[in-house]
Formats: structure tokens, C-alpha cells, sequence
């Protein structure tokens, strides 16, 4: 039943372009609908949808998926954040046709999402990555603007160096293996006298993950695509397809396929450490609310990379609890950024100041996301780094679970910065009868933020449940 | 002499992708694109990967080159003045890349890296409805899927131009 999380998405797209009337109307309630049914069957794996019979369909589509807690995660997440894009794009698209095409490539994103999340074969992995970055470069420049496109331009470079570098490594390991699946490379690598093949087929499809996360030094793109982007696109690409299509790739891959070791343990929390530092460090310097969050994106996704890298089930767990926050928080400040770019008109923070009093609720989440980013006790981010910065002082690694803490410090001077400069003080003269945003931004803006509550509140259940379970993945 | 084959075939494919790249028109670019596929379609075929080959051949080939023509028969050709400007521009940046290759090849041959891998061999004997069907279901419908991605984008980005 698990390739109704690829099929349906992609039905419900033949079914909206047919040529009826009233199918665009639909098209909304379509899509929303079935995030949020996605949602629901992660949430409730006993509920009466997985007691169907679907014996018929079952013949049909003989797909080899899988799904464990870390999947379960990622589909939640997934849906969460499609949801959050298909709501806002409901809003911000002005005509049907424009709304239409704007959902049908969303949908096309799920399909592509959720198949990363469930397959075993690394070429389909390969396949369903593609399906996502193809969709991705379409919504990033949806409304052709010239600095959208050229970071679409960017992007699809980049994204095909990757592409190359992760063909390049899987072709080198069938040398080997004789296949594709996860089960036969990972024996073939580990019982392999070719020790140099194994090394460089494993670094090469490492730096191609890399890419696709968008971590330090491959990071080239990804702050133009963030901040180019129309505003539910941005949500989309920092909440989940980014994490996705590589910090996921990246936790699967190694525990499936490479196995984990000490040395690419060793790269990992080098990558994590150096793209929190230079993240921290750049979204300091930045004028921009959009681009100052993409770079937090590149920092935080390091604090998953260097948890993860650790090696530890906790450090696992911290790192997966931590990509769950950082879906939710991250999402939130970007749908603030819409709000204020909405209503405003710009997201240069030196023309902003003084909001908090014309959009209270922008700016309330705003501290509450910002604050939770930073590791702010009792919010999910605090409770998440402190996992991360545990598992590493556990595990020896004192060096970067300093750097981890100091980074925080830095997390907390921008994101500071960036309330006193966008919130507080008096109104500049031009923002006097700004208003709070429409439902559009403000329903996903509540929504987010009581995830962000609720989290932070009850993360033991969390980390029990959801967490400890999924970081399991490395044995 | 079966080797020597293959490397005058990979070095067309080397030439038919610099051509690909360099030319001055979008349409003889994928023009170019299709000829890359039709030579590693003889490739494929000579390492013994018939379903591999055909593949190559239809899609790649064929149905990628008419949805490439179809998205270029929407835009506006470049002028001759912009057409020099562009090539004038790729060959400074670009130059050297060439050597890098050359270079890096070089390199590469010269530490004769000898794996001694007993290379599995292609799937030959299944029909093609199995291959397809039963063992790749999942990549053709993928495939399927990033084409269909491929073709709403065209829609989108060129809307606009066309009724323009």
C-alpha cells in the first residue's frame, strides 16, 4: 500500500489537467486534501485506511518500498509542508490557470518527495531525486522573474554535478554489486577487497549529497534559490525538498548502503561544523530577511549533518529531532518573510522597523521560530542541540560540541538583530498603515507556531516515540 | 581492434557533445544532443546492452529531442551581434577546460589503475516487458514522471512568450 503515496499524488494530477470545468476549483481542495490524509496516516498507522483491501492495485504496482521511524517522519514532514505551500499558493497565484500549475507541480514534488523517502534501490533513489530537483527548477522561476531564473540557472548546474557525481558512484559500486538495491550494495561494499573503488564511489556520492544539501563549501546556489524563489516555493525548498533530497539521502544511504565507519563519520561532522560556522556567520552580515534565512538554513542543516556524523544512536536521534524542528521553524520564519513581503513590499531589513505592533502575530512567531532556531529553552531547537551537543561530549567529540554551543551564540546575536531591526522600535514613515497579512499567510503562520509550542513542550514524547526510534537507522 | 572501436566511438560522443555545447543555435544544440544519444546508443549496443540501447535510442533520442525542439520553436532566435558576443564570451571564461581534460586523462592513464573486476554481465536474455514491467517499474514510472515535470515547466515558462 505504501506506492499510494506515489500514485495518488500523480492521479490527482491527470485528474485536475483533464479538460472539465470546475477541475480547477477543485485543485486546491485536492491537493491540500491529500497532505493532509498524509499526515494523518503517519499519525495513525492503526487507523481503517491501512486494513483496506487493495488487493487489485496491489497486482498492478510491484514496488519495492520500505518505510521505518525516520520515514515516518520524513512523510509527516513532507505533507506538513506541502500543505503550508499549497495553502499560501492558494493566496499569492492570482488566476486559476496560474493556481493549477502551481499545485500540479507541487503535486509533482510530493510524488517525488515521497518516493525518495520509500524506496530500496538506489537508482529509483536516483530517479525520485531527479523528479524532485525537476519540479523544484519549474517552481523556483514559476513566475519568471530575472533573479529567479538565474538562480534556477544556478541551481540546475549545480544540481547537475551532482547528478553526475552521484550516477558516476552508483555505476562504480555495480562493479561490484551486480545491482542496484540498498541490501545488495551495502554487502558487496562491505565484503569488497577493492577498498580504493568502495573510498572514492563513497566520497563521490557524498560531495554530490552535499551539493544537494546545499552545505558548506557546495552552498553556491542554494541562498539564490531561497531568496529568489516566490514565497510558498521558499517555504517548500527550505522546509523539505532540500532536507529531503540531501540531509535524508545522505542519513539513508550511509546507514543502508555504505554502512556507517569512523572516517566518513569524521567528514560528516567536519561538513557540519564548518556549514554552521560559515552559515552562522553569513546570516550575521545579512541586509535581507530571505537571504539571512537561507544562510540559518545552511548553519542549522549542519547541526543535523554534525549530530548525525557523531555516530551514536543518540546523536542520531538529536540529528533526526533536530531536521523535524528545523522543518517546522524554518518554514515558519520563511512564511513570516512572505507575510512581510506581502505587506511591506520589500525584505530588506534596513527599510523595515517597528512592525511588531502593525502585525503582532508576524511577530510574536517570528521571536518564537527565531528563538527556538537559536536553542532557547523550553522550545524544540533548545532541546534539540542540547541532545546533539550530549551525544557529541559522549562520544569524545569536545572540540565540536563547543563549536555547536558557541554557534548558538552567534544563532542568537542575528536572530536578535533581525527582531530589532524588522519588530521593534517605532514604524518607519512608509510602513505606517501596514497591516497584518491575509488568512493566506496567517492560517499556516498559527498552525506552524503551535507545532512550535507543542514540540517544545511535550519533546519527551517525541524524542521517545519518534526520535530515539528513527536513530536507530545506524546499527 | 575491438578497442580501438570503442575509443574512436567515445571520442565522436566527446566531439558530437563539444559541438553540442559550442554551436551558435539552440536547434542545432539539440540537434547535437540527439547525435550524442544515437552514438552511446552504438555503444551500448557493442557492450552488449541491447534494452539499455533501445531505450537510449526512443527516448533520449527521439521523445527528449522533440520535446528540446518543441520548447525551441517558442522562443526568439538571438541576433548575429549577440550570437558573436556569446561565443566571444564562452571561449574566455571556458578555455581552458579543454586541457583540463586532457590533463586530467592524461593523469588518469598514466596511473594505470587496473581493478581486476569481473564486470556482471547485462541483462540480455529477459523481455523487454519484464526488464521494464516487473524489475524497473518504479524508474519507468519515475522516468515517466520527470518528462511529464519536464513538459509543464515548457507549458509555464513559455506560455507567456507564445500568446506574446
Amino acid at each position: 500500500m505504501l506506492y499510494l503515496f506515489i500514485i495518488v499524488p500523480l492521479f490527482i494530477l491527470m485528474f485536475l489537467n483533464l479538460p472539465f470545468r470546475g477541475l480547477k476549483r477543485a485543485a486546491f481542495w485536492l491537493a491540500a486534501a491529500l497532505c493532509l490524509f498524509q499526515m494523518f496516516l503517519v499519525l495513525f498507522p492503526d487507523s481503517f485506511f491501512w486494513k483496506l483491501d487493495f488487493a487489485w492495485l496491489d497486482h498492478l504496482f510491484k514496488f519495492d518500498l520500505a518505510i521505518d521511524g525516520l520515514g515516518e517522519i520524513m512523510l509527516f514532514c513532507i505533507g506538513l509542508v506541502v500543505f503550508i505551500s499549497v495553502f499560501m499558493g492558494r493566496y499569492i497565484n492570482a488566476d486559476a490557470d496560474e493556481k493549477l500549475n502551481f499545485f500540479s507541480l507541487l503535486l509533482i514534488a510530493l510524488a517525488g518527495l515521497n518516493g525518495i523517502v520509500l524506496v530500496k534501490d538506489v537508482f529509483s533513489l536516483y530517479v525520485f531525486i531527479e523528479i524532485t530537483s525537476v519540479s523544484s527548477f519549474m517552481l523556483i522561476s514559476f513566475y519568471k522573474r530575472r533573479e529567479a531564473l538565474e538562480a534556477t540557472f544556478k541551481y540546475l548546474i549545480l544540481s547537475a554535478i551532482a547528478t553526475i557525481l552521484m550516477l558516476a558512484s552508483i555505476s562504480l559500486i555495480i562493479l561490484i554489486s551486480g545491482g542496484t538495491s540498498f541490501s545488495l550494495m551495502h554487502e558487496a561494499i562491505r565484503n569488497s577487497p577493492h577498498d580504493f573503488l568502495g573510498i572514492f564511489a563513497i566520497g563521490m556520492f557524498l560531495s554530490g549529497l552535499f551539493i544537494k544539501a546545499g552545505l558548506v563549501p557546495f552552498h553556491g546556489w542554494l541562498v539564490d534559490a531561497y531568496s529568489s524563489a516566490p514565497s510558498a516555493v521558499s517555504v517548500f525548498l527550505a522546509g523539505i525538498a532540500t532536507k529531503a533530497m540531501g540531509i535524508y539521502t545522505l542519513m539513508r544511504v550511509t546507514s543502508a548502503i555504505f554502512g556507517f565507519s569512523i572516517p566518513i563519520g569524521n567528514v560528516l561532522m567536519l561538513i557540519g561544523a564548518v556549514s554552521i560556522i560559515i552559515g552562522a556567520l553569513d546570516a550575521l552580515a545579512q541586509n535581507d530577511f530571505k537571504r539571512m534565512l537561507a544562510y540559518s538554513s545552511i548553519s542549522q542543516m549542519g547541526y543535523i549533518v554534525l549530530g548525525f556524523g557523531c555516530g551514536t544512536a543518540l546523536g542520531v536521534a538529536g540529528a533526526v529531532f533536530h531536521l523535524f524542528n528545523h522543518t517546522i521553524f524554518k518554514s515558519l520564519l520563511f512564511v513570516n518573510s512572505a507575510a512581510l513581503k506581502i505587506q511591506t513590499g520589500t525584505s530588506r531589513m534596513d527599510k523595515l522597523g517597528g512592525l511588531a505592533r502593525k502585525m503582532p502575530l508576524t511577530a510574536v512567531s517570528s521571536l518564537l521560530a527565531g528563538l527556538s532556531t537559536a536553542g532557547i529553552p523550553p522550545l524544540p531547537g533548545f532541546w534539540s542541540k542540547l541532545i546533539i551537543i550530549i551525544a557529541l561530549w559522549g562520544s569524545g567529540h569536545y572540540a565540536y560540541a563547543v563549536i555547536a554551543v558557541l554557534a548558538s551564540l552567534i544563532t542568537l546575536a542575528y536572530i536578535i538583530s533581525m527582531q530589532r531591526r524588522v519588530f521593534f522600535g517605532e514604524p518607519a514613515g512608509e510602513m505606517e498603515n501596514v497591516k497584518e497579512a491575509s488568512p493566506g499567510v496567517i492560517l499556516p503562520t498559527l498552525l506552524l507556531t503551535l507545532i512550535v509550542i507543542v514540540s517544545g513542550l511535550f519533546f519527551p514524547f517525541i524524542l521517545e516515540n519518534f526520535a530515539l526510534p528513527a536513530g536507530m537507522i545506524i546499527k | 581492434m575491438n578497442m580501438t572501436l570503442d575509443i574512436v566511438i567515445l571520442l565522436a560522443l566527446i566531439l558530437a557533445a563539444l559541438w553540442t555545447v559550442m554551436t551558435r543555435s539552440l536547434l542545432r544544440s539539440a540537434i547535437g544532443l540527439a547525435l550524442v544519444s544515437a552514438i552511446l546508443t552504438i555503444l551500448l549496443f557493442r557492450f552488449d546492452s541491447p534494452l539499455a540501447a533501445v531505450f537510449e535510442l526512443s527516448v533520449c533520442s527521439g521523445l527528449i529531442s522533440v520535446v528540446f525542439i518543441s520548447t525551441i520553436s517558442l522562443t526568439e532566435p538571438m541576433t548575429m551581434k549577440e550570437v558573436i558576443k556569446h561565443m566571444k564570451d564562452r571561449l574566455t571564461r571556458f578555455w581552458y577546460l579543454p586541457f583540463i581534460v586532457v590533463i586530467v586523462g592524461t593523469a588518469l592513464s598514466l596511473l594505470d589503475i587496473r581493478l581486476n573486476i569481473k564486470v556482471p554481465p547485462a541483462e540480455t536474455q529477459k523481455d523487454v516487458r519484464e526488464v521494464l514491467w516487473n524489475m524497473r517499474q518504479l524508474d519507468l514510472i519515475g522516468q515517466v514522471t520527470i518528462l511529464l515535470a519536464g513538459v509543464f515547466g515548457v507549458a509555464i515558462l513559455f506560455k507567456e512568450g507564445r500568446k506574446k
